[in-house]
């Protein structure tokens, strides 16, 4: 029964919430009130677990509900990875499905004026985009726009690890590794300097 | 150019599974903050070292699932998965960019529930969150340079990064989805040409 109840709402959520896997939080939401597998205390420690483990939030969040589920259902963890496996696999059926429509297709007409003069303008645009997200992340991480006094207002750390980061990845010898390089020594410098000059409020 | 279309010409449909499922795998294991954080390590795995997608088309996909339901890089993975070895491959890449999140989540929530609010956890974090900007930026850098060709371009950059970082940025109260930046996109692309090809038409 919960396993048919998963596929039921999480093929809806996959279905429905498009874009970043924040969109999914009003779902959960919704699910948090209609079942009570879920509460609202675990919606806010999924989130920040899901912030803090790697991978799309989306897939974070739907694994752990999922978990969730089987575990206060039948009490037991091994049922709690059956019913994860469950809400994961059902939200991404269905963005699966349509994207295979759309390689399909993209794929027919690729040849087309139509296609190619709309990509020509899309291609800048997703860059803008792109930036867009860049600024979000860079804004919150360096800057505190809620401070009230001018000084306040700038993370002056992040802003040296910044500095640091952006001339490492760019220089000749370095600018070729990994990015997954460039994650382990900025969460290395991250706990360093959390034991040793500590970060702000955290 | 030619040189690497050639490449990718011969490397198509070749690639082991196992080459691409690890990939992903990668991708989905070191990425912080999904999305867009992807983009810096779907360019180092799939276009620099697999040569299996360009930057352009890339950049289509995600246009693409922006507009499209799901998990953004979910979508990119079964793109590129289904480009390179068709169905399977789409299964394989989009298996492994799960994986990861799935099997960590799972141990945690049964293992480790504070997770989120051990100390040496909240640190790294913290770390990484500037690390990820930095590679964000880097990426978008480059795309800028190599990518946009005709002021028309710059302005639509331009335009979708106020459209969508001023609402935010300010507080103003409302924000712009970015389906309809992406739709506003095309449509002037569609308009440009049909105007372009009216006038070749004239010239005949």
């Amino acid at each position: 029964m919960i396993f048919l109840i998963l596929i039921y709402e999480f093929f809806q959520i996959g279905l429905f919430a498009a874009g970043g896997g924040l969109s999914t939080l009003p779902f959960l939401n919704a699910l948090a009130d209609k079942y009570e597998w879920l509460t609202s205390d675990m919606i806010s420690q999924m989130v920040a677990l899901s912030e803090s483990t790697p991978g799309p939030l989306g897939i974070n969040m739907a694994t752990y509900a999922g978990y969730m589920a089987g575990y206060n259902t039948f009490g037991s963890p091994l049922l709690g990875v059956a019913t994860a496996f469950t809400a994961t696999a059902s939200l991404v059926a269905p963005s699966f499905i349509v994207i295979l429509i759309v390689a399909k297709m993209l794929d027919k007409y690729k040849n087309s004026a139509l296609v190619n003069d709309a990509f020509s303008t899309l291609r800048p645009a997703v860059a803008g985009l792109i930036a867009a997200a860049a600024w979000s992340v860079i804004s919150v991480t360096l800057f505190n726009f809620n401070a009230s006094a001018f000084g306040g207002a700038f993370n002056l750390l992040e802003i040296a690890l910044f500095a640091v980061m952006l001339v490492i990845t760019n220089v000749k010898p370095l600018k070729k590794l990994h990015p997954l390089v460039f994650i382990a020594i900025a969460a290395a410098a991250g706990i360093v300097i959390g034991y040793t000059i500590g970060w702000g409020e955290a | 150019m030619e040189t690497t279309d050639k490449k990718r010409t011969e490397a198509a449909g070749r690639t082991p599974l196992i080459k691409l499922f690890l990939a992903f795998v990668r991708i989905g294991a070191f990425t912080f903050g999904g999305g867009y954080a992807m983009l810096p390590m779907l360019e180092r795995e799939c276009v620099e070292k697999g040569g299996w997608v360009t930057k352009e088309e890339l950049l289509d996909y995600f246009a693409i699932g922006q507009c499209t339901p799901g998990v953004i890089a979910v979508n990119t993975a079964t793109f590129i998965g289904k480009k390179e070895r068709g169905f399977v491959g789409a299964l394989v890449t989009t298996a492994g960019v799960v994986l990861p999140s799935f099997i960590i989540i799972c141990i945690l929530t049964a293992l480790l529930a504070n997770f989120a609010q051990l100390r040496p956890v909240k640190y790294a974090l913290h770390g990484i969150r500037v690390a990820v900007g930095v590679l964000i930026l880097n990426t978008v850098i480059k795309l800028v340079k190599e990518k946009i060709k005709d002021p028309l371009g710059y302005v639509l950059a331009a335009a979708a990064f106020l459209l969508i970082a001023v609402p935010s940025t300010f507080k103003l109260g409302f924000s712009i989805s970015p389906v309809f930046v992406v739709i506003g996109a095309a449509l002037i692309g569609i308009v440009r040409g049909l105007i372009r090809r009216g006038k070749a038409g004239e010239r005949k």
